[in-house]
């Protein structure tokens, strides 16, 4: 196996994802360290026209057109290609994001390449020869630091390890075509049912406003998503409220939804019990609005106002806009 | 429809902790996966509306015998624990090994798996499970049922606008969400029941594996460190007035480039 180092990127609406970005990011950085080659493994309908925005963050870009795949579930399309690639090629490190569809590449690459998988990835360093991974575990209350007992391997890794930013040269794009060595079994996409508004991507946002049982019920999320547009941020929930049917479960946030680490956390009527605080402990700073001076978030949070949220998001809003304006 | 339901016992969140060597503390307090148990309840719903029966297979320590017991009360019809000392620190890929060879020697028309596991939030084994035993993979799931003429499964896969109807013949592995609903409790009946119904115990040789490859050294990669980080909190209380508030709110928004 060689040195080089790859990250797996996947596409919104025809343009990369955040998390893609970051990836590419991490992988040129780690590749310096290491003094070895970047690449980003782009397998998507339309790869080459999206590849320039991957490749302006150094790695130079790998792009494989799957136009002739659509209608079939996009994970099993991705590995099995992806796999045919590091077979030619050898890389020594296969960056996965720990987005759905990542998550779902990162276990069919492993079985199809027989490699091992460090998952969780909070943070990735090199250090000693090897990637030193960090994951934050126990709903945050600790960070461990492993690293893989040898090469090659997968790392998945969380939004947020990394800030996404340009390099100084784009890297070079190559498009290629790809015969999978062994497909997966095919899973057939009958309907696409689109059911709302695509909202704004939690795991993507670097500002979330979220909204748990103090928002009163799905009217009040009026207030939650007007100040998440004036602070340019995503909307987020509580379990509870998401079981209410305030919200979609997209929005969910916490032990059985989604781990999120945004710059701004902004929590409306959150008291922060342990699975919601799971999935948002991490996020840079957190702000929390509630009635309640003994809720639990009171003790994990950076400032607290204690008041009610619909006086104080509202105002909250207009300041925030009277700023930017 | 015959359906085995993965499931993981896990510290019960909040409780969590290492012990030596960094490894997690398994030896007592464990519970069901959260959404181990919404596939769970899928699965007993579909046996419930078109016959069938659901088996439920765990790999763990012998403290995962109550979640499989629960699993039991609420409906399921019997139940294999692959327990031994020699798998204990698998990582994923010992996990997919033994979950493979013990899916060998069940008979089944899905296979079902719950989205990530609270104590590793690794959520990569369903993928890698399905794609080692060439099963068609359906993921993220919303909903399940049977196909039309019932030899294909049917999933509703949430997507970021609403979701993906996705299809595949059986046999198959589903990986599913919280959207499947809420798990019911066990009846009083259910859990009368279920101490009759039988908990297979089934060591590696059992499921025709040797030690090598499996367990903690097996494992590819090591834990070298644990650190507590640094503890949030010592937050700035404000109890003004909501003008007053705001100001604060944006002050600090501003001194760290948030605004």
């Amino acid at each position: 196996m060689g040195s080089a180092i790859w990250a797996v990127a996947e596409l919104a609406d025809g343009a990369p994802t955040r998390l893609s970005l970051e990836l590419a990011t991490l992988a040129r950085t780690l590749a310096e360290a290491m003094g070895a080659e970047a690449t980003t493994v782009l397998v998507a309908p339309g790869a080459a026209a999206a590849a320039p925005a991957l490749a302006q963050h150094g790695p130079g870009v790998l792009a494989v057109d799957t136009a002739a795949s659509e209608g079939l579930a996009v994970a099993a399309v991705v590995s099995a290609r992806v796999a045919t690639l590091a077979a030619e090629r050898g890389p020594a490190w296969i960056l996965c994001g720990a987005s759905p569809d990542g998550k779902d590449v990162a276990g069919q690459l492993a079985a199809l390449l027989d490699w091992p998988v460090l998952v969780n990835g909070a943070a990735v360093r090199w250090q000693d020869g090897a990637p030193l991974v960090e994951m934050s575990i126990f709903g945050g209350r600790l960070v461990t630091e492993s690293r893989p007992t040898a090469s090659p391997a997968i790392i998945v890794v969380r939004p947020g390890a990394i800030a996404a930013e340009e390099a100084p040269e784009p890297g070079p794009i190559e498009a290629v075509e790809v015969a999978p060595g062994r497909e997966l079994p095919a899973v057939r996409i009958v309907e696409r049912v689109a059911e709302a508004a695509a909202a704004a991507s939690i795991e993507e946002a670097r500002i979330i406003v979220a909204g748990g049982r103090g928002v009163g019920g799905p009217e009040g999320f009026a207030v939650i998503e007007d100040l998440a547009d004036a602070l340019g941020g995503a909307v987020g929930a509580t379990r509870a409220v998401v079981d209410a049917g305030w919200i979609s479960y997209s929005q969910q946030i916490g032990q059985t939804g989604k781990i999120v680490k945004p710059a701004l956390y902004v929590a409306c009527g959150i008291s922060g019990a342990i699975q919601h605080k799971v999935g948002m402990q991490t996020s840079g700073t957190i702000v929390a609005i509630n009635r309640d001076p003994d809720a639990p978030i009171v003790e994990f949070a950076d400032l607290v106002v204690i008041g009610d949220l619909f006086e104080i998001a509202p105002r909250l809003a207009a300041a925030v806009r009277a700023r930017k304006a | 429809m015959r359906i085995v339901v993965l499931l993981k016992a896990v510290p019960i969140v909040g409780t969590e902790r290492l012990l030596d060597a960094f490894r997690v503390d398994r030896g007592s307090g464990l519970e069901a996966n959260g959404n181990d148990e919404y596939v769970l309840e899928a699965a007993l719903q579909l046996t419930e509306q078109h016959g069938g029966e659901v088996t439920l297979l765990t790999m763990g320590p012998a403290g995962a015998l109550e979640a499989l017991r629960k699993g039991l009360a609420m409906g399921a019809a019997r139940a294999v624990h692959v327990q031994d000392d020699a798998v204990a620190g698998s990582d994923a890929r010992g996990t997919v090994r033994v979950l493979a060879a013990a899916l060998g020697r069940l008979e089944y028309d899905l296979v079902f798996a719950g989205a990530d596991s609270s104590d590793g939030l690794g959520g990569v084994v369903p993928a890698w499970l399905a794609a080692r035993l060439g099963l068609p993979y359906l993921s993220y799931a919303a909903r399940i049922e049977p196909g039309p003429g019932g030899a294909t499964v049917r999933v509703r896969r949430i997507s970021p606008t609403g979701f993906d109807l996705l299809e595949a013949p059986m046999p198959a592995l589903v990986m599913g969400t919280q959207l499947l609903g809420e798990p019911r409790y066990p009846s009083l009946r259910g859990i009368m029941q279920a101490r009759t119904k039988e908990i297979a115990t089934w060591s590696l040789a059992d499921c025709g594996l040797q030690p090598a490859g499996v367990g903690l050294a097996a494992a590819a990669s090591e834990v070298v460190g644990a650190t507590a980080p640094p503890p949030r909190g010592g937050a700035t209380i404000v109890r003004d007035q909501p003008d007053a508030a705001v100001t604060q709110i944006v002050d600090l928004l501003a001194s760290r480039r948030l605004v």
